[in-house]
């Protein structure tokens, strides 16, 4: 598994091989340090985490008279993303919502967690809540045909909160194992879409006590420093269990994850690393980290 | 956000402003807060660096080394830096000497390329152009779907393209291009597939489409909200395929946008659209001027600044910031504005340089007409002091009074105080409140 991720990240490894490099030569201390800031800067890291990774790294080095950077950044970052418990809730029957900003992958990523569990002989289900993009519905739709998975949808323009609510009963009524709600794409900026975000919440809860069991909050890796605001406004609106990072394939660091997790305490929970419904990860802190300074 | 960043460039600014004059050293302390503030936007790092450079050598520049006003000096060399990288004016789309003119929208998934293909044709048509759309996008499910279903939404004509007809893909363009001619199409709106910049593949099969449709224009679709990551896939199109200009989308939302800066900077291509929402009509045309407001953060209060520095007596404004922060704004002190305001030139033109979004996002429907402060002045000077101080005591008899003595109509006493009470209750809006703070 780590090999995939490894192999699918290393075609653009060029940001990290030169941390490879860096580590290599024996210069002073600061000047290291000061070039490991702007390679954490050019993974999207931000200043403000850049920089309190940067001075636990300094004080750390000082502490422990500790030449392996390398070693030491590692294990602080792995001790960042690892602050949160990252385990997937895997209790049946489940409902999880796929929740995120315009065109981040959601639709994809539901498709990918159902090919996941239905691989894992898990009944799974989709409903599309996403009225209002053109095609969004058949999108979801001909992903059901390809994974051969019954989708609930309805029709465009329509309440999504109405067409979860049906899907909810289709699915209480066959015993389905796990429906994924593939919303539409929302900047956190509107508030009447963020309403509408937690009607379907409430929805779902009223019907099936303790679910939604999952929101994943799906995250374009290749998303700056407004990951954090997004995350924060979606947190407040649906609330957020995990976060689905998407298109670590490219050669987008996905270090927004990182702010994102020192601020928000929230468990990045899968990785996207590609278009078919098979590029999926489970999230590891320890195998993210290898990946990124590989 | 907007008052984080406003707060940082105003403290920047007053640094440079207590020195007195500008010296080296107290230049380097103000980039590093510009550079601040241009991380926090997500420009990249790189680019950031080497911007820093220009303006650094021009502060040093001996002019601004000696000007009395280096603050506005530092701020206007920033603005005009990053306004010209920008691209100074906006730019319009390019058509074909003899259509069909081929306009082909490219990028990575998700950007918003099918989106603004249907918005761009919407904008053509009302150009009173003939649009046609068609989708190379033979690989996302349900792209073509898309496409069509927005092209019928538009009530535009949509081509549908399959991957049977695309199995050979020479003769596929061939018969699409003739169709376009033959029907009188201008222009012809290629959306294709989302791709990565490092899948050489498909990347490849790009190249080739455009050698055979050579389009007017390439256009690459960016999402405003990208990181750092924005120079290496804005290059990598820009040199495997061949860009004409950009569009910036998403833009509705509050991501500060320093990808526009960074692409721009890397690709040498101009932006000329801005996607401000998911709808076919949210499509405007490119200001640099604004973009480079929203990525310093601050809309143009910094040349409001300026410009109420140059003109106005800077004593006078100081006494009327320091009365609305604590609320004694009366309509004495109104009428020393309006006569300020006159000195600085129309106040439409003014209110056209405050940010339309965060606390100024009211003022846009406030009635404005230049005309009428000439007659709202003459009012007010037909007031007592007293009533100036205290307009509340403004009774039915008095505003007959007033009337009579300006020779304006008692409507127009009344909306002038009604229009008082009104700014007095946005002046205390607490957001302003913070944004004053600042200034
Ligand atoms: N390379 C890559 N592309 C991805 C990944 N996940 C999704 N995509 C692509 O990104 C684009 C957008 O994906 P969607 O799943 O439609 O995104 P969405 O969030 O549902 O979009 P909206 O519903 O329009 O907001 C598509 O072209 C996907 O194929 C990933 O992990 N890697
Ligand atoms: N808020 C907002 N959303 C936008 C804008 N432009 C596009 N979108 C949304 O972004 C998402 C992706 O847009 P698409 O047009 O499908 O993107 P694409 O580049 O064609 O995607 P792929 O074909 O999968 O690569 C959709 O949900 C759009 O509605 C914009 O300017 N503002
Ligand atoms: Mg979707
Ligand atoms: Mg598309």
């Amino acid at each position: 598994m780590f090999d995939k991720l490894k192999q699918k990240l290393s075609k653009t490894r060029e940001i990290f091989s030169r941390m490879e490099q860096l580590f290599q030569s024996s210069r002073p201390r600061e000047e290291l340090l000061e070039e490991l800031y702007e390679l954490l800067i050019l993974a999207d890291v931000g200043v403000s985490t850049t920089d309190r990774i940067i001075s636990g790294l300094r004080d750390r080095a000082r502490k422990t008279g500790s030449a392996d950077l390398k070693a030491l950044l590692k294990q602080e970052l792995v001790n960042l993303l690892s602050s949160q418990p990252a385990a997937v809730n895997e209790t049946w029957p489940a409902v999880w919502m796929l929740v995120g900003v315009n065109g981040g992958g959601k639709t994809t990523s539901a498709a990918k967690l159902a090919y996941r569990y239905q691989s894992q002989g898990k009944k799974v289900m989709l409903a599309a809540a996403d009225t209002f993009r053109a095609a969004a519905q058949e999108q979801l739709q001909l992903w059901g045909k390809k994974l051969n998975l019954p989708v609930v949808q309805g029709q465009s323009g329509a309440d999504p909160a109405s067409v979860v609510y049906d899907a909810i009963q289709s699915f209480k009524a066959r015993n389905y194992d796990l429906l994924l709600v593939d919303t539409a794409g929302r900047l956190h900026t509107y508030s009447n879409l963020m309403a509408e975000l937690e009607k379907i919440k409430r929805v779902i809860s009223r019907e099936i006590a303790g679910a939604p069991q999952e929101i994943l909050l799906v995250l374009d890796s290749t998303i700056g420093q407004n990951a954090i605001v997004q995350a924060r406004e979606f947190n407040r609106f649906s609330g957020i269990t995990g976060i689905f990072l998407t298109k670590l394939d490219g050669t987008a660091r996905g270090g927004s994850v990182l702010a994102v997790t020192d601020e928000l305490h929230l468990p990045v929970k899968f990785m996207g690393i590609g278009e078919s419904e098979k590029d999926l990860l489970e999230f590891s802190a320890e195998s993210f980290v290898e990946a990124l300074l590989s | 956000m907007f008052e984080q960043l406003a707060e940082k460039i105003q403290r920047t600014l007053k640094f440079i402003r207590g020195e007195g004059k500008i010296t080296e050293k107290n230049i380097a302390e103000a980039l590093k807060m510009l550079r601040l503030a241009f991380l926090e936007a997500d420009v990249n790092y790189k680019v950031v660096k080497e911007f820093e450079a220009r303006v650094k050598a021009r502060a040093l520049d001996q002019e601004v080394m000696m000007s009395l006003t280096p603050a506005q000096h530092f701020i206007k060399i920033v603005r005009d830096e990053l306004t010209e990288i920008l691209g100074g004016e906006a730019k319009p789309l390019t058509f074909a000497g003899h259509p069909p003119s081929v306009f082909m929208l490219v990028g990575l998934q998700g950007s918003g390329k099918t989106t603004t293909s249907g918005k761009l044709a919407r904008y053509v048509k009302g150009l009173g152009r003939n649009p046609l759309l068609v989708s190379f996008d033979l690989k996302r499910l349900a792209a073509q779907d898309q496409l069509r279903i927005i092209s019928k939404s538009l009530n535009l004509p949509f081509y549908g393209m399959t991957a049977e007809k695309m199995k050979n893909p020479a003769e596929a363009l061939k018969e699409l291009m003739t169709f376009t001619r033959n029907r009188g199409y201008d222009p012809l709106i290629v959306d294709t597939a989302g791709r990565l910049h490092i899948d050489e593949e498909l990347m490849e099969e790009l190249r080739l489409v455009r050698e055979i449709l050579e389009p007017t224009e390439v256009i690459y679709v960016g999402d405003a909200m990208t990181g750092q990551d924005a120079v290496r896939s804005a290059q990598a199109f820009e040199e495997k395929i061949g860009l004409t200009s950009i569009i910036l989308t998403k833009l509705d939302g509050d991501a500060r946008g320093g990808a526009a800066l960074s692409i721009v900077y890397v690709t040498h291509k101009p932006i000329k659209f801005i996607g401000v929402g998911e709808k076919f009509d949210k499509l405007e045309v490119f200001h640099p001027d604004r973009m480079a407001s929203r990525i310093l953060g601050m809309g143009d209060i910094l040349s409001l600044i300026e410009k109420a520095e140059q003109e106005a007596d800077l004593k006078e404004a100081e006494e009327i910031a320091r009365k609305i922060k604590k609320q004694q704004f009366t309509l004495e002190d109104f009428r020393k504005q309006l006569q300020q305001l006159k000195k600085m030139g129309s106040l439409s033109g003014l209110l056209d340089l405050l940010p339309k979004a965060g606390p100024f996002k009211k003022m846009g429907n406030l009635d404005v007409d230049d005309k009428k402060l000439v007659y709202f002045e003459a009012i007010i000077n037909s007031m007592t002091p007293a009533e100036r101080e205290n307009p509340r005591i403004i009774d039915g008899r008095r505003r007959a009074r007033i009337a009579r003595g300006s020779g304006r109509p008692i409507q127009e006493v009344n909306q002038l105080l009604k229009q008082f009470f009104e700014m007095e209750k946005m002046l205390k809006k607490s957001d302003f409140q913070k944004l004053m703070k600042n200034i």
